[in-house]
């Protein structure tokens, strides 16, 4: 058993009790709530005669469904409509702050948390979405739940959880030039499975993880939960901290920072903490990496060849054939020249600020192929607003991009924009599942958001170092 | 707390017949597409459990066994590895169970998805790879043939002869005992909850709207 880690320190601050069935009672510092999967939960509580508890630790946006191009109100999805009245009932009753799309604050859960300054080191946040773990880029302990679990945090600001185990995941080496964090933890899935992280709690350490800037870590969290690990952490430090003063919570309480910095200290890891497992990355050695399959561990560096199913692992096989017949590529080939329709630069992994600037240098001055639709969806209405005014949205659209409103959109294609047919799309999102962008027969290949612009601009599937980068004003 | 009180029943025991769903990596978007998402119950999930496998774009049905009669009555699930990974839309759960599923066994669960299942009074049992593959062929062989999951003793009995199974701890006693919805459950500690919230440094502690007691 662990000892003495962060996920340990927080732990243990937040254990209401013990209950009967051997899970511990987690006090839940943030609940994140969004219009998909917190309807059901806000009518499990009504049938109950139940109240929110903690409306003031509540905080909710729409991202899944909102439209990214026209936002008039009502919504043209009949759907979508009924969704966003049921999420402005709910937190209207409530007494829930809510981030709608008229406040300038809304967007996705995972980037608007952060940006307000109420995901904090120390906390123990959930949402019920899968990539509530992108908070642990900040030191919080951070998981998504279903619709049942929000029931209960709704009914008692509490969790019935099991403590699950601590690989530290020791990442070194300096990233090669058009390499991001986004490949970093691509890499990660690719060595250690799908399904390696069932269990356990991932802890990311290294210098190459201290190097990065606050979005980076939140790439490398965000995507935690596909190599199977419910949530993800990096111990809170000085770039931590230097993010946190400029948020709105920290501007308006300014001696809240003074007051909670020794907490946050507190908790970092010890030096000599235990854990049930460490693995060593050298993130030196990698190239850019872009998926060949229909699971986020099925990705390989741009120039690699794509193995063939036999030579993978046993379990591996089967899921590695169906992937290559949905893709249609063959082992032995690399992903360079793959062809591509739709160029996705958007989403919880890469939608921020640094994300799209590091797009528009390799945008800026050049022309999206003709063979492509591509499109930005901003991961908030603050990055978007951010990005316009330092010129961003100009150097995309005059590159043939489409600049859109902020939310989840061909993430998981559950608002009008989706793939059609078999398209296949550069994406900077976070999974290549059969039919998750809207289409069953679409293709999805993920990668960085400087190789996603470079795809565009190719049209197929390119190594982004082959571009020369373009310096912004 | 009256509340708590509440009928949570107990899940010691499934018996049915068995539907296999092989392949590893299965995930929450095969399970449930997202567009069937835009609901604001889970009513009426089930016939959209594995909608893009089993039907085609002109809603032809497609080689599924959720799709062949002889499944239909199934109510235990035989799958394989990482089943249910991906997002943690607790519709895929609700799917399944709305189609019929009471139980299902397999190599293994991604965590979200098991917690979800938990929560639905669905248990999530695990063997190994050669074992869950001899249940497999032999639900095939035996569409009508009696599958008896005893969730207490982590055995299932299938053609006169029992395997081991794992079940988590929590979850084998959560389920044995009728305590696996935890609402009322952790409501009933709301005296622990609010001294563990006074001892949390990041919250306001001045606010004056906590719940008072009455």
């Amino acid at each position: 058993m662990s000892e003495n880690t962060l996920y340990d320190k927080v732990w243990d601050q937040h254990k209401v009790t013990t209950l009967p069935n051997g899970q511990d009672q987690l006090f839940v510092g943030l609940h994140l709530i969004h219009e998909v999967t917190s309807p059901q939960a806000f009518g499990m509580l009504q049938e109950r005669g139940l109240e929110v508890a903690r409306p003031d630790l509540t905080h909710a946006t729409v991202d899944h469904i909102v439209p990214t191009a026209n936002q008039d109100r009502p919504y043209s999805d009949d759907a979508a409509e009924r969704m966003m009245a049921e999420l402005e009932e709910n937190v209207r009753d409530a007494g829930i702050q809510f981030s709608d799309p008229t406040t300038g604050d809304q967007g996705i859960v995972h980037v608007i948390g952060p940006e307000q300054g109420i995901t904090q080191p120390g906390k123990t946040i959930v949402c019920g979405d899968s990539h509530t773990s992108t908070h642990g880029a900040f030191g919080a302990l951070a998981f998504g739940i279903g619709t049942s679990q929000i029931r209960d945090v709704l009914a008692t600001q509490t969790i019935a959880m099991e403590k699950q185990k601590v690989r530290k995941i020791e990442v070194t080496g300096e990233l090669d030039e058009g390499v991001e964090a986004k490949d970093i933890i691509l890499e990660i899935i690719r060595r250690l499975g799908t399904e390696g992280g069932v269990g356990y709690v991932y802890e990311y350490a290294g210098e190459t993880i201290e190097n990065l800037d606050m979005e980076g870590r939140m790439s490398i969290c965000n995507m935690s939960i596909e190599g199977g690990a419910r949530a993800g952490y990096v111990n809170p430090d000085e770039t931590t901290y230097e993010w946190l003063e400029q948020t709105d919570y920290f501007q308006a309480h300014p001696e809240k920072f003074d007051e909670l910095k020794p907490y946050w200290e507190s908790i970092r890891s010890d030096e000599d903490a235990e854990y049930d497992d460490v693995v060593e990355i050298d993130a030196g050695e990698l190239d850019p990496v872009v998926t060949w399959g229909t699971t986020p561990g099925q990705g390989i560096g741009i120039d690699d060849p794509i193995p063939a199913p036999e030579d993978l692992a046993d379990d591996k096989v089967d899921t590695a054939r169906r992937a290559q017949k949905h893709m249609r590529v063959e082992p032995g080939e690399s992903m360079e020249g793959y062809d591509i329709d739709v160029a996705f630069l958007g989403s919880c992994t890469n939608a921020r600020l640094p994300d799209l600037r590091r797009a528009a240098r390799i945008v800026k001055g050049r022309q999206v192929d003709d063979s492509v639709r591509a499109f930005v969806v901003p991961g908030s209405q603050r990055v978007q607003h951010a990005a316009e005014e330092e010129g961003l949205k100009d150097i995309f659209e005059e590159a043939g991009f489409e600049w859109r409103n902020a939310g989840c959109s061909m993430c998981l294609g559950m608002n009008e924009d989706q793939l059609e047919g078999d398209e296949a799309c550069a994406s900077s999102s976070n999974r290549n599942f059969v039919g998750r962008q809207g289409s069953k027969d679409g293709r999805t290949v993920l990668m960085n958001p400087r190789m996603v612009a470079a795809a565009a601009i190719n049209g197929k599937v390119s190594d982004v170092r082959d571009i020369k980068e373009v310096t912004l004003a | 707390m009256t509340d708590a009180t509440e009928e949570i029943p107990e899940v010691d025991y499934v018996e049915g017949t068995g539907v296999p769903i092989r392949g590893n990596d299965i995930d929450t978007d095969q399970i449930i597409p997202a567009r069937f998402m835009k609901v604001v119950t889970f009513d009426g999930l089930g016939e959209f459990a594995f909608f893009d496998l089993r039907f085609d774009d002109d809603d032809n049905e497609k080689d599924h066994p959720l799709n062949e009669e002889r499944f239909q009555d199934a109510n235990v699930m035989v799958v394989n590895n990482n089943f249910g990974c991906g997002s943690s839309r607790e519709h895929a759960p609700q799917a399944l169970m709305r189609w019929g599923i009471d139980a299902i066994i397999g190599e293994g669960f991604a965590e979200i998805f098991a917690g979800n299942c938990l929560a639905l009074g669905i248990p999530t049992l695990t063997a190994d790879h050669e074992t869950i593959n001899e249940l497999q062929q032999w639900v095939d062989d035996h569409p009508d043939g009696d599958i008896e999951v005893d969730v207490a003793a982590e055995t299932v009995r299938f053609g006169g002869k029992d395997i081991s199974v794992s079940v988590d701890d929590a979850q084998r006693k959560a389920l044995v005992e009728g305590i696996w919805d935890t609402t009322a459950l952790m409501k009933a500690n709301r005296n622990a909850i609010e001294e563990t919230a006074r001892n949390l440094p990041y919250l306001d502690h001045t606010r004056s709207d906590v719940e008072a007691d009455d």
